[in-house]
């Protein structure tokens, strides 16, 4: 334990601790901006620093360590005044167009702004990079960025894809892929995780809100919305509520209320996945029990980013994904179909909505695969902060709203479903189902829970053994199946260096693009709460164990419409609606000709006029005022010498007259 | 060192396995080789355009936006191809108090370039450099490796003249 004093108050933290650590240890709290926990820890912004008794200069407390008897200040004269100057250097190179900017009151710049009491910006003159750089999943707003480089850690360590790196030098740095280039023309996956730790608007998702608005005020159109898993537990804290508040209900109300015809559950389609998905595994292990040609591992597809991921990364693997589309295109593809059928109207009428908690779903429908007779299985992916800007701007109060259910046919769900939003749900979703088609049992275990597949670590494993199976899966008997699941795409990558390697000792794999799966996907709201994950998937838990069916082969709307329309599970009409092949792209897109830029009109950038802003002016007066009667008591101090002067001057001529008398008087 | 500029003109050329193999023989699994492989791989090709900074990106299992920001920070890295000479005029105190713009001022109109650019005939890279450590001489430039002292606009001419012949 080391001992030092924060403003004069002693306290005691264990020795490695930070200054800044310390002191929010101890409810001191030193306003930062570039830090974030475990994530990005450089310094770079300089606004936490504080003043250290004996240190030259002053100390960034994000990066400085503890040490025996330090004496920290951290609200001194200096400190606070610096920090001012270096928010007026930040400010100096960042778009202050606040009020027209989609960051504007959840800008943590902004807030900052108020926090260290800033009331000017002195140094507007010239700027450095302005373009904007939009896919057809993130935007990146050059001239807004600040360089904290949050979204560098993020791309660089945590997801460990290294597409956003430091670019240029000097006043010309900038935070881009390589060499400058858009960033839907390179390997990024579009997870997004860069736009949930961006503190300004220089990140962020691409817009689909005008779209979906338009689409809502089209009477020809029929608007269809499903909303994923985990949008329901993360959504309120777009309106207040705690982390981990559960909203289907008032979610379900929200989207009536917005306008469109049919409000309907992505779940739905993850139930149906999960037959599409188990049954296609089942093949795949009879396929290799008996011999012939299987891919194994398998691993889930529901997830666009880490698809994206492996076409970039692994391009001669992508034997290895299941064919599956992801719940939400099934969904479309479902919608365009079957339902337009029973409403019989053309599916070109049809606007489908995603709200989902991914930005990279934004890619997916772009997807050349994502496409059924023509048509696009999904028109238009809304975030799960695009939507509660919807809401908002809708006049609808949320919080207030009372619960109501989706629509069917499409909108029943089992509690399997629900655990698709959160790391190592789909696995035990999957097991669910397929342990009891091949025993005809229930899966052992505790509340249906597969223990190890639960929890936030980076890679999870699990086997089960099938004995006594039923008698048509008789070649199953004896046979250890072995699981793993991980997300984040650090985690994908150890994995997939397995099956690279051929060393993999897995059969069944489940991989999620972001840490934590969905519930922190890229789309979801930006949350300070470090418990965020932990609550988001007890809220999913949760969801599942209040519902009375939890296991997706017993949803009767999915068994119906195997009864009346698919058939069955990887069927003729399955595979053409519900399941997709993959592109290899390669690292650097050398193997498609595919990119997904959008063209944004650049804004017009006006060279910012030289800042006369209404403090200076005041200034300027008070230097007048002040100048003025310096003058003033000047001249009253050269009158009096003047005075002083002639004085002297008379004396002199005094003295000059007695001495030439004399003078005259001696010389007679 | 000075073979290596003549090496250079338009790179056309996608089989990189000459650094390739460099890398395996010498590189391969250093901790913070990059710039000794970017400073080699600019010596053997002349400029390090986007494709050879993806093969070294790969080569060396590392993100192509990392090299890219390594290429762009220095300014001695082009990604552009370059000329077979590189001037570089020193605009350090020393040389800019003693008429280091005179010279710009006249090389570019000599040269017809910018700073910064390649003549046409690809003979030429014009450049400028902080102080290279030799106020005494000043104004001076490096053509290549070579320092040449108390430069004048005849002087530069002449110069030029010769390596022109040359």
């Amino acid at each position: 334990m080391l001992h030092l004093t924060i403003n004069g108050k002693p306290i005691e933290v264990p020795e490695g601790t930070t200054i800044l650590e310390a002191a929010r240890m101890n409810s001191i709290d030193i306003p930062s901006l570039c830090y974030l926990k475990d994530t990005n820890v450089v310094g770079s912004c300089r606004i936490c620093v504080v003043e250290v008794k004996g240190a030259k200069t002053l100390q960034a407390a994000c990066v400085t360590q503890v040490t025996e008897g330090m004496e920290i200040y951290t609200n001194s004269r200096i400190v606070r005044e610096s920090r001012k100057v270096l928010y007026e250097l930040i400010l100096s190179d960042h778009d202050k167009d606040c009020l027209f900017c989609k960051r504007n009151q959840q800008c943590e710049l902004q807030k900052l702004g108020v926090q260290l009491g800033v009331e000017r910006s002195r140094f507007d003159d010239e700027r450095s990079t302005r373009r904007v750089d939009a896919s057809v999943s993130i935007t990146r707003d050059l001239s807004k960025c600040i360089l904290c480089r949050r979204c560098v850690s993020v791309c660089n360590q945590t997801q460990q894809t290294g597409v956003l790196n430091l670019q240029n030098r000097g006043f010309k740095t900038e935070v881009s892929p390589a060499m400058g280039l858009p960033l839907g023309a390179v390997n990024c996956t579009f997870c997004g995780q860069c736009t949930v730790v961006c503190p300004v608007g220089a990140l962020r998702e691409t817009s689909a809100t005008e779209r979906v608005w338009s689409a809502l005020n089209d009477p020809t159109k029929r608007t269809v919305v499903q909303i994923a898993p985990a949008v329901r537990v993360a959504i309120g804290e777009e309106f207040g509520l705690a982390a981990g508040t559960r909203c289907t209900g008032k979610l379900a109300s929200a989207l009536k209320e917005l306008g469109f015809d049919d409000v309907f559950d992505t779940n739905w389609a993850a139930d149906l996945t999960i037959m599409e998905e188990g049954t296609e595994f089942l093949g795949r292990v009879k396929d290799a029990l008996q011999g012939n040609p299987a891919s194994l591992p398998m691993i889930t597809s529901c997830s666009p980013g880490w698809i994206k991921y492996v076409e970039h990364h692994y391009p001669k693997h992508l034997e290895h994904l299941s064919s599956c589309k992801s719940p939400h295109t099934m969904m479309g593809a479902m919608v365009k179909s079957y339902y337009a059928q029973t409403l019989d109207i053309d599916p070109k009428d049809m606007f489908v909505v995603s709200v989902m908690p991914c930005t990279a779903k934004k890619f997916e429908i772009d997807r050349p695969e994502m496409r059924n007779s023509g048509l696009r299985n999904v028109d238009a992916v809304l975030t799960t902060r695009e939507l509660a800007e919807m809401i908002h701007s809708a006049g609808i109060d949320f919080v207030s709203l009372k619960d109501s259910v989706f629509h069917n046919p499409l909108g029943f769900s089992t509690g399997a479903a629900d655990i698709f939003g959160t790391t190592g749900g789909v696995m035990e979703a999957a097991l669910r189902t397929v342990f009891e088609l091949i025993t005809g049992r229930t899966l052992p275990f505790a509340n249906l829970h597969v223990e190890s597949l639960v929890g936030l670590d980076q890679i999870k494993e699990a086997a089960i053994r099938i004995e006594d199976p039923l008698p048509q899966y008789g070649f199953l008997q004896g046979v250890e199946v072995r699981v793993a699941v991980t997300s984040g795409l650090a985690g994908a990558k150890l994995l997939m260096d397995q099956i690279r390697d051929g060393t993999s000792p897995y059969h069944f794999i489940e991989i999620m693009g972001c840490p934590g799966g969905c519930i922190t996907g890229g789309g979801q709201p930006r949350s300070s709460d470090e418990q965020i994950r932990a609550k988001r998937m007890q809220a999913l838990y949760d969801e599942d164990e209040s519902k009375t069916i939890r296991k997706s082969h017993e949803n009767p709307l999915v068994v119906k419409i195997y009864q009346e329309y698919l058939e069955t599970p990887n069927g003729h009409r399955s595979h053409e609606l519900l399941h997709t092949r993959y592109t290899a792209r390669g690292m650097h897109n050398e193997l498609t000709d595919e990119v997904f830029m959008v063209d944004v009109p650049q804004r017009a950038f006006a060279k910012a006029p030289l800042a006369q802003s209404l403090p200076r002016d005041i200034a300027f007066k008070r230097m007048d005022a002040q100048e003025s009667s310096r003058l003033m008591a000047l001249e009253a101090e050269n009158a009096m010498l003047r005075g002083e002067l002639a004085e002297t001057q008379d004396t002199v001529a005094v003295f000059k007259r007695i001495i030439q008398e004399r003078s005259a008087q001696q010389q007679p | 060192m000075s073979e290596r500029h003549t090496a250079v003109c338009e790179l056309k050329q996608t089989d990189f396995h000459e650094i390739g193999n460099l890398i395996d023989l010498y590189f391969k699994g250093k901790q913070g080789c990059l710039i000794q492989v970017l400073h080699t791989a600019q010596g053997l090709y002349g400029y390090l355009p986007l494709e050879l900074q993806q093969y070294i990106a790969d080569k060396l299992e590392m993100p192509l936006s990392e090299v890219s920001g390594v290429v762009t920070f220095y300014s001695f890295f082009s990604v552009h191809p370059r000329g077979e000479h590189t001037i570089r005029v020193c605009l350090g105190t020393a040389c800019y108090v003693r008429g280091g713009k005179k010279i710009i001022d006249h090389l570019i109109q000599k040269l017809g370039v910018q700073v910064g650019g390649t003549t046409a005939d690809r003979k030429y890279t014009f450049e400028i450099a902080r102080c290279i450590g030799a106020c005494g001489l000043a104004p001076a430039l490096m053509i290549d490796d070579v320092v040449y002292r108390q430069m004048s606009p005849s002087k530069i001419d002449a110069l030029l003249a010769n390596l022109n012949k040359g």
